[in-house]
């Protein structure tokens, strides 16, 4: 059979170019269609490539740690028998013109056999255990280096010994820090504006925390200060422009009364063997039915055409310290309520993690963005073309309301639905959202 | 006549104006640079260079001296002062042409002359070939710094001389008495006692190189002691008469005749007749006052080095050009960072330290450990007969972190910056003593000293 070329995929409208992390098949490994066999980074997310083809993984090309181009040939997978030079021959010289530095392209002739793959050291004899008794009581106490962070998996931390140190004893998650030295490189100063202090002196700590802006004299340290533009928030930066000047927005905001779905919600959430269901799961069920009905909301703009998409690929947005990325969950308008709550949260913590599937990454054909963890009441956002709209959703909040008995206590939540104008009229909207609202005020029609 | 118009006219060519120059000229930028002396200032002309040149003089006399020691017989050799300044000359001139090289190397104009400011973009340069004015969207002023005296004494070059007189002065006075132990004060007594000058060192605080570590100044008043240089700290000059044979030097109980006074009581800004009150350029304590970007009050108008505030080093001034050149291109340059730079006295035995004294270090509350380690336990600085001095290393005890390093002893001025990267990119004691360091060398000291810090030292 014919070999099959394992390229650089491009996973969204943004991506030029993509880092391979690390190789989950080598060479010699027989793979089969839809095996994962790498992971590689894009400019959003960690993201794992799949084999298109059956055979064997004769040749990788690009080693962890290299950027490609999108397109670039990573590897090939063929037949063990099968001639596969004349495909290397022209992927040497495009991996050579994308990194002229990268020796293992380079020198390696095409068709040689690759080097062996260094196999882990084996010990000739058993070694002593190390003495472990304790140091001599004259050695200052001075805390051992911790383990180096970054084995394996987790993401390398770019940290200086000294704010290691100072994070360590702080017991500060050096994840949660955006450094500020070179190359992004945490560094002191970082660790004590995270502790919101200067370095801890002889003196007792306070006992009550006070602000620390409070504290600061006015004219301490430089005026502000230039912080390289993450790749996410590069992007973003990017990309939002793109939006909101050409795409003419408008915005529908309606009110959604939450009692029953809350109490649906508190009720499904005792169920045992159910996963737990969030006010979230509830809007994208409640929006996937409602897409499927209203299908002027489910549309993409095309310059002369519109799109009417006939699935709901519906994009959440989910916040990370460091930017916006919004996967996508597919083919809501056939999943179960019980469906979408397992598989959001599972691509919410995927995301988090940055390890997210290249088809997860892009193709929705509506957003919904939720801000209501942080009491948010009402807000607008901005679509993510090719998209036709994106649902905001605020905080469900105890207000006062007007009942036929009298005014009561009622639990309310915001909706704000912004929208193509080249798309779609604002009676569509409204429409759309009327609909959500009726399934969130039944909401048992969400279950279904 | 229309103005000549640059991107940047810097005035001043010493350490810090000829860098900024260079570097301004690297960030695509139309530079000038106006010099009333010779190019590269007091440092390559008057100062750092031909001080070293005549200390090197002076480590080779006493190497002579001490020939019999490395059992080589040397008799009656002659050490010609005059030579030494001679040579001493020749370094400064062909680092100054070094310079003008630089200057060419990099297209930057060299006006000599010297500058006023007249506006904001204007500079006026008089006393080279012709008046003329000069248009710049920036200027930078780096005009140094002029040696101090004290109140009602005159620095006439010939009695009483500074370091500008001394380093041209091919007389050796027999006696000599240096006002000030302060890194300059120290260096002069190293080479005039070398050559046979009688020296007498005072210094009005209670110990010589007042601004280093307690430990290092006792080293080296002892060290100076034992070649007879008389020191005296804890004095305070009233008076300096001349006189037909020579000058006296009145103190609060004490009066000390000598051939010649060398005042080395610290240096002031040089901003006379620069125009600094035309533009409203605010001061204090007569020097210029910065941001972080060395941008004066005056938008568009920047200060560096000496005239900008202490400490008056050279590299400080050089890397403050290369803050200023880069927030003037536009760039988003890191400001320096004051408390790592590393100071130096050339003397024998050499003096370098970064960071806090451990009495500072102390004084900021902060919980210390100390290592030190002499060199007589080196088995380089053994072989080398330089066994004088010690590395100390000042940490945080919690942390590790290296608060200060004081280093007496050969080569101490280059053994220093291992300790500068480290703190630069905030080492602790354990990334010192994780790092191998080659045997045998001077720099094992530094090792064995931050392991003496954490109770581990091996050689002691």
């Amino acid at each position: 059979m014919a070999a099959t070329k394992v390229v650089m995929p491009k996973l969204s409208e943004a991506m030029e170019t993509g880092k391979l992390i690390k190789w989950l098949k080598k060479e010699g490994d027989r793979v089969q269609g839809g095996d994962i066999i790498a992971e590689i980074e894009t400019d959003k997310a960690d993201v794992e490539v799949e084999a298109f083809g059956a055979g064997v993984l004769r040749q990788i090309l690009v080693p962890p740690g290299d950027r490609v181009p999108v397109g670039a040939l990573i590897a090939v997978i063929a037949e063990p028998d099968d001639d596969i030079s004349s495909l290397l021959g022209g992927a040497a010289a495009t991996v050579a013109e994308a990194k002229p530095a990268a020796p293992s392209a380079a020198t390696q002739s095409p068709g040689a056999p690759p080097a062996p793959a260094p196999s882990p050291p084996v010990s000739p004899t058993a070694r002593p255990a190390p003495i472990t008794a304790g140091a001599p009581p004259s050695e200052p106490a001075i805390a051992p280096p911790p383990a180096p962070a970054g084995t394996g998996t987790s993401e390398r931390v770019r940290v200086s010994p000294l704010a290691r140190k100072i994070a360590a004893q702080a017991g500060m998650d050096l994840r949660l820090i955006q450094g500020s030295g070179p190359a992004g490189r945490i560094v002191r100063r970082d660790i004590e504006a995270a502790l919101g202090s200067a370095r801890p002196s002889a003196a007792a700590p306070a006992a009550v925390p006070v602000r620390p802006a409070a504290l600061r004299p006015a004219a301490e340290g430089p005026e502000y200060e230039d912080v390289a533009l993450t790749t996410i928030r590069a992007t973003i930066a990017k990309r939002m422009p793109l939006s909101k000047a050409p795409v003419p927005h408008f915005y529908v905001t309606s009110e959604v009364a939450m009692d029953r779905a809350w109490e649906l919600r508190e009720q499904l959430n005792l169920l045992e063997g159910q996963p737990k269901v969030t006010v979230n799961d509830l809007v994208v069920r409640a929006s996937a039915i409602a897409l499927v009905e209203h299908p002027n909301v489910n549309a993409s703009f095309q310059g002369d055409s519109v799109r009417i998409h006939h699935r709901a690929h519906i994009g959440i947005a989910v916040a990370l310290d460091d930017g916006l990325i919004t996967p996508v969950l597919r083919n809501c308008e056939s999943k179960s309520l019980a469906q979408i709550a397992a598989e959001g949260r599972d691509l919410v913590e995927r995301t988090r993690s940055r390890k997210l599937r290249a088809t997860e990454l892009s193709g929705a054909t509506f957003s919904i963005s939720n801000l209501g963890m942080f009491d948010v009441v009402n807000f607008s956002a901005i679509i993510n073309p090719p998209e036709g709209a994106i649902l905001a959703v605020g905080a469900v909040r105890q207000v006062p309301v007007v009942a036929p008995e009298g005014l009561g206590i009622g639990r309310r939540m915001h909706l704000t639905l912004s929208c193509d104008h080249r798309v779609m009229d604002g009676a569509m909207g409204a429409k759309f959202l009327q609909t959500v609202r009726q399934l969130l005020e039944e909401p048992l029609r969400l279950l279904i | 006549m229309a103005n000549a118009r640059f991107d940047v006219v810097v005035v001043g060519t010493g350490p810090g104006g000829y860098v900024s120059a260079i570097r301004c000229a690297q960030l695509g930028l139309s530079v000038a640079a106006i010099e009333d002396d010779r190019p590269g200032g007091v440092c390559l002309n008057w100062g750092c260079i031909p001080t070293k040149a005549l200390l090197r003089n002076a480590e080779v006399v006493s190497l002579f001296s001490r020939a019999a020691e490395f059992g080589v017989t040397v008799s009656g050799f002659q050490a010609d002062y005059g030579a030494a300044i001679q040579r001493s000359r020749q370094v400064a001139d062909r680092m100054a042409k070094g310079v003008e090289f630089l200057f060419r190397k990099n297209t930057i104009t060299y006006l000599p002359g010297r500058g006023a400011l007249k506006s904001r973009t204007v500079v006026e340069v008089t006393g080279g070939q012709r008046p003329q004015s000069i248009e710049a969207a920036y200027i930078i002023l780096a005009t140094g710094s002029t040696a101090r005296s004290l109140p009602g004494v005159t620095i006439d070059e010939e009695r009483v001389i500074s370091s500008n007189g001394a380093v041209r002065n091919e007389t050796r006075p027999d006696t000599l008495v240096i006002i000030g132990a302060g890194a300059v004060g120290v260096e002069f007594a190293d080479v005039y006692a070398s050559y046979g000058t009688r020296v007498t060192l005072l210094e009005a605080l209670p110990r010589i190189l007042p601004v280093e570590d307690e430990e290092v100044s006792a080293q080296m008043a002892k060290a100076f002691t034992r070649r007879a240089i008389a020191v005296k700290t804890g004095v305070k000059v009233t008076s300096v008469e001349r006189s037909a044979s020579g000058v006296t030097v009145h103190t609060d109980g004490d009066r000390l005749e000598a051939d010649q006074v060398l005042m080395a009581v610290g240096r002031s800004a040089r901003t006379d007749g620069l125009g600094l009150d035309v533009l409203g350029v605010a001061t204090d304590r007569g020097y210029v006052k910065v941001s972080p970007r060395m941008e004066t009050s005056v938008a568009g108008v920047y200060a560096i080095g000496d005239m900008a505030g202490p400490p008056l080093l050279a590299h400080k001034a050089s890397a403050e050009g290369v803050v200023a050149a880069e927030a003037i291109a536009g760039r988003q340059p890191r400001p320096v960072d004051y408390s790592n730079v590393p100071a130096c006295t050339y003397a024998r035995p050499q003096v370098a330290s970064i960071g806090m004294t451990e009495a500072a270090a102390r004084a900021n509350g902060r919980n210390v450990t100390v290592g030190r380690f002499p060199f007589t336990a080196s088995g380089k600085a053994v072989a080398l007969g330089e066994t004088e001095g010690f590395v100390k290393v000042i940490a945080d005890k919690a942390t590790g972190e290296i608060l200060g390093v004081h280093i007496i002893g050969a080569e101490a001025t280059e053994l220093i910056h291992e300790f500068a990267v480290g703190r630069t990119l905030e080492a602790t004691l354990e990334e010192i003593i994780q790092t191998i360091h080659a045997h045998p060398t001077l720099s094992e000291a530094s090792l064995e000293a931050t392991l003496n810090a954490l109770g581990q030292a091996i050689h002691i």
